[in-house]
C-alpha cells in the first residue's frame, strides 16, 4: 500500500545532476595537489627524466624522445584513468562517499559519468603537456593527417578499457590505502613489459605474450603508430603496427571491464 | 502521546510523576503477527538480519508515527546501525516486512529516496570541495532542495562555507553531515549517533536544531548512546538488546520509571537524609509536618533514564540495581554533613 505522493515536484534531470557530478569531479581532482602531481607531473616527469639520460638512436632517423612519446603519453592515460580510478573510488568507499551518495536520489549513473568525464580532461591534460614538452624540449614531430584520428580512436578506446579495470580493482581492494599500493607496481609492470619505458622488441618474448593478453601493450603499440615512421613497424612482433587487433583487444577489454564492474561494484566497504 | 500525564520539573534532577500510571507500552508497540501499520511514516514487522551464524536484529517488531521522534537506545552490538540500515536500504534482510513511507526499502527507487534524509554513522566522507560547494552539489540531487545557506545558517556552519571540509573540527564535520542529511527537505531523517565527538554547547545546538525540524513536521529516527540525548528529543524511546527491542516507551516512563520508588532526600540536623518511598506524596507531607516552613533541600527522584537503562540491558557494571542503590542509601543515611 503506497502513500501515492500527489503532484510532487518532479527529480531533476539526470542531465543536470550529470552536469553536477561533473563539476564535482574535476574540482576533486584539480584541487588536491598530490594527485595532479602525481598524475599530471608524472609523465612529464619521465619524458624530461629519461629524455635527458637515454640516447638510443632507432633507426629511420628516431631518436629516444621520439620512440618514447608513444610510451609516456601510454603511461599518462593509464595514470589517468587506471590508477587513478583505482585509488580514488577505493578511497571513496572507504571514507563513505559512495555511501552517502548511495542514500540520495542521485543516479548512479551520475557517479560514473562525473568520472568519464574527470578521466577525459585528466588525459587530455596530460597528453597536451607532454605534446607541448616534446615539441619544446625534443623537438619530436607531431603526427600528421589520418595520425591524429589514430590517435584520437586508440587513446579514448585504451583510456575507456583502463578506467573500466581501475574501477574493478578499486572494488578487489579492501580499502583506499591497499588500492594505492596494489595498483601502482600493477600499472608500472605492465608499463615496464608493454615496451613503455624502452623498445618492445628489447622486452624477452615470454613477457611479451604475458603483455599481449593486457590492454597497456595494445594502446602503447597503437600509439607508437602514431609517432614513428611505418619502417619501423618491421619492429613490432607482428612485423605491423596491428591496428584492427589493436581495437579487438582494447574492445573486449571494454566489455570485460563492464562486465566486471556490473558484477562486482560495491558502494560500501565488505562489511565486518 | 507526548505531554501525558507526566511533568517534569527544570532545574534539577528531580523529577515529580503522577500517581497514574502510563498505559504508554501497550497501546504504542505493535505485536507480532499484527498487519503493517499504512499510515506510520516506519512500520516493521519481525525484522530479522543475520551475518552469518551471528543474528543481529532478531524479530524486531516496531511502528514510528508521521511527525515523531523515536530514539533507538542499546549498546554496541545490540542491532542499531543495522535496523537503521535496513531501513534505508543499504541492506538487505533476512526475514519480516518494512515499510518506509509506505515503500519496501529493498525495492526503494529515486522518488522514495529523495523523501529521506540520511547522517550515516560514518560521516559523509573527504572532499576538496568548500562546505557551500558540497551542499549545493547535494541539494542539485533533489527535487525541492532546501537552500544551501539558509541550512548552513541552520546547523551553525555559515562562517565556514568557504572552508574545505577537512579543515573543519570534529564537531563541525558532524554539522555538515546534519546540513547534507537535511539539504533535500527530508520527509523522514535518520540520525545515526549524529552528536559523538561534540562538546556540550555544540550538542544543545544541535538538540535545538532537531527541535526545529520537528517543528516543520519531519520525522526522525535518531540512534544514540546519550540518554540525556534521548530524554530530551524523543517523543518515544526503543531500548534495543540483544537484537531485539527490550521495551518501547516515553522517556520518563521507561522501565517503570514513572512508577518505580521514589527516593525523597532532605537535611536534617546538619546531616543528609534519604527515604526510599512507594508513596513520596504522602511521605513529604509527613515531613512537611516535622518542619515549620521548607524541608531543608529536599528533593524527590526517581531512578535516571540511565538506572533503568542499564538494568535493561543487563549491563549494569555496578552490580546492583537503582532500586538495591536506593536502598542502600535509604538504610546507611549518608554521613555526608551539609555546611
Amino acid at each position: 500500500m503506497t502513500a501515492a505522493a500527489p503532484e510532487r515536484t518532479a527529480l531533476p534531470s539526470f542531465g543536470r545532476v550529470f552536469l553536477t557530478r561533473a563539476g564535482v569531479e574535476l574540482k576533486e581532482f584539480f584541487r588536491q595537489r598530490e594527485s595532479v602531481v602525481f598524475t599530471l607531473a608524472f609523465p612529464v616527469i619521465l619524458l624530461l627524466g629519461l629524455g635527458a639520460v637515454l640516447d638510443y638512436d632507432l633507426g629511420a632517423g628516431v631518436d629516444f624522445p621520439q620512440y618514447f612519446m608513444a610510451g609516456v603519453i601510454t603511461a599518462g592515460i593509464v595514470g589517468a584513468s587506471l590508477q587513478n580510478m583505482a585509488i580514488h573510488i577505493a578511497a571513496e568507499r572507504s571514507d563513505g562517499t559512495l555511501k552517502s551518495l548511495r542514500g540520495t536520489p542521485m543516479p548512479a549513473s551520475a557517479y560514473f559519468v562525473g568520472k568519464v568525464v574527470q578521466v577525459l580532461a585528466v588525459a587530455v591534460a596530460t597528453i597536451v603537456l607532454l605534446l607541448l614538452v616534446g615539441v619544446l624540449v625534443y623537438g619530436i614531430e607531431l603526427p600528421s593527417g589520418t595520425d591524429w584520428l589514430t590517435f584520437a580512436w586508440v587513446s579514448v578506446l585504451g583510456a575507456a578499457a583502463c578506467t573500466l579495470l581501475g574501477i574493478v580493482v578499486s572494488t578487489l581492494a579492501r580499502n583506499g590505502r591497499s588500492a594505492s599500493a596494489t595498483v601502482t607496481p600493477i600499472a608500472l609492470v605492465l608499463e615496464f613489459v608493454s615496451g613503455v619505458f624502452m623498445p618492445f622488441d628489447q622486452v624477452p618474448g615470454w613477457l611479451q605474450d604475458v603483455a599481449a593478453v593486457f590492454p597497456v601493450k595494445w594502446l602503447a603499440q597503437g600509439l607508437r603508430s602514431v609517432f614513428l615512421p611505418e619502417e619501423l613497424a618491421a619492429r613490432e612482433p607482428a612485423g605491423s603496427w596491428e591496428l584492427g587487433t589493436v581495437a579487438l583487444v582494447l574492445g573486449l577489454w571494454c566489455v570485460a571491464g563492464l562486465v566486471l564492474c556490473a558484477l562486482t561494484f560495491r558502494w560500501q566497504d565488505r562489511e565486518g | 502521546m507526548r505531554g501525558s500525564t507526566v511533568t517534569t520539573v527544570d532545574g534539577g534532577d528531580c523529577v515529580l510523576v503522577s500517581s497514574t500510571p502510563v498505559p504508554v507500552v501497550a497501546d504504542n508497540r505493535p505485536r507480532p503477527g499484527d498487519p503493517l501499520d499504512p499510515d506510520a511514516a516506519i512500520s516493521v514487522r519481525g525484522l530479522v538480519k543475520r551475518y552469518g551464524d551471528r543474528t543481529a536484529v532478531d524479530g524486531l517488531d516496531l511502528d514510528i508515527r508521521r511527525g515523531e521522534i523515536f530514539a533507538l537506545l542499546g549498546p554496541n552490538g545490540a542491532g542499531k546501525t543495522t535496523t537503521v540500515e535496513v531501513l534505508e536500504g543499504y541492506r538487505t534482510r533476512d526475514g519480516g516486512e518494512v515499510r518506509v513511507l509506505g515503500v519496501d526499502p529493498a525495492r526503494g527507487g529515486r522518488r522514495w529516496k529523495a523523501d529521506l534524509g540520511i547522517v550515516l554513522q560514518s560521516g559523509a566522507g573527504d572532499s576538496q570541495l568548500s562546505v557551500r560547494e558540497v551542499l549545493q552539489a547535494r541539494a542539485s540531487y533533489y527535487a525541492e532542495p532546501r537552500d544551501p545557506d539558509e541550512v548552513l545558517e541552520l546547523v551553525g556552519l555559515t562562517e565556514k562555507a568557504g572552508a574545505r571540509g577537512r579543515t573543519l573540527s570534529g564537531g563541525q564535520r558532524r554539522r555538515l553531515d546534519v546540513a547534507l542529511g537535511i539539504v533535500g527537505r527530508p520527509r523522514l531523517l535518520f540520525l545515526d549517533e549524529p552528536t559523538t565527538g561534540f562538546d556540550p554547547e555544540a550538542r544543545r545546538q544541535f538538540w535545538a536544531l532537531i527541535r526545529s525540524l520537528r517543528d516543520l513536521g519531519t520525522t526522525m529516527l535518531l540512534t544514540t548512546h546519550y540518554l540525556d540525548e534521548a530524554e530530551a528529543l524523543a517523543d518515544r524511546v526503543g531500548v534495543l538488546a540483544r537484537g531485539q527491542l527490550a521495551e518501547v516507551a516515553v522517556p520518563t516512563a521507561l522501565g517503570g520509571r514513572g512508577t518505580a520508588p521514589a527516593v525523597v532526600s532532605w537535611t536534617e540536623d546538619g546531616v543528609r537524609r534519604t527515604a526510599e518511598t512507594t508513596t513520596p506524596t504522602a511521605y513529604v507531607r509527613e515531613l512537611a509536618a516535622r518542619f515549620p516552613g521548607e524541608v531543608p533541600g529536599l528533593t524527590v527522584a526517581r531512578p535516571t533514564l540511565e538506572d533503568v537503562y542499564l538494568k535493561m540491558i543487563g549491563q549494569d557494571l555496578e552490580g546492583a540495581s537503582a532500586s538495591e542503590r536506593g536502598a542502600e542509601r535509604a538504610a546507611s543515611r549518608s554521613e555526608e554533613t551539609s555546611p
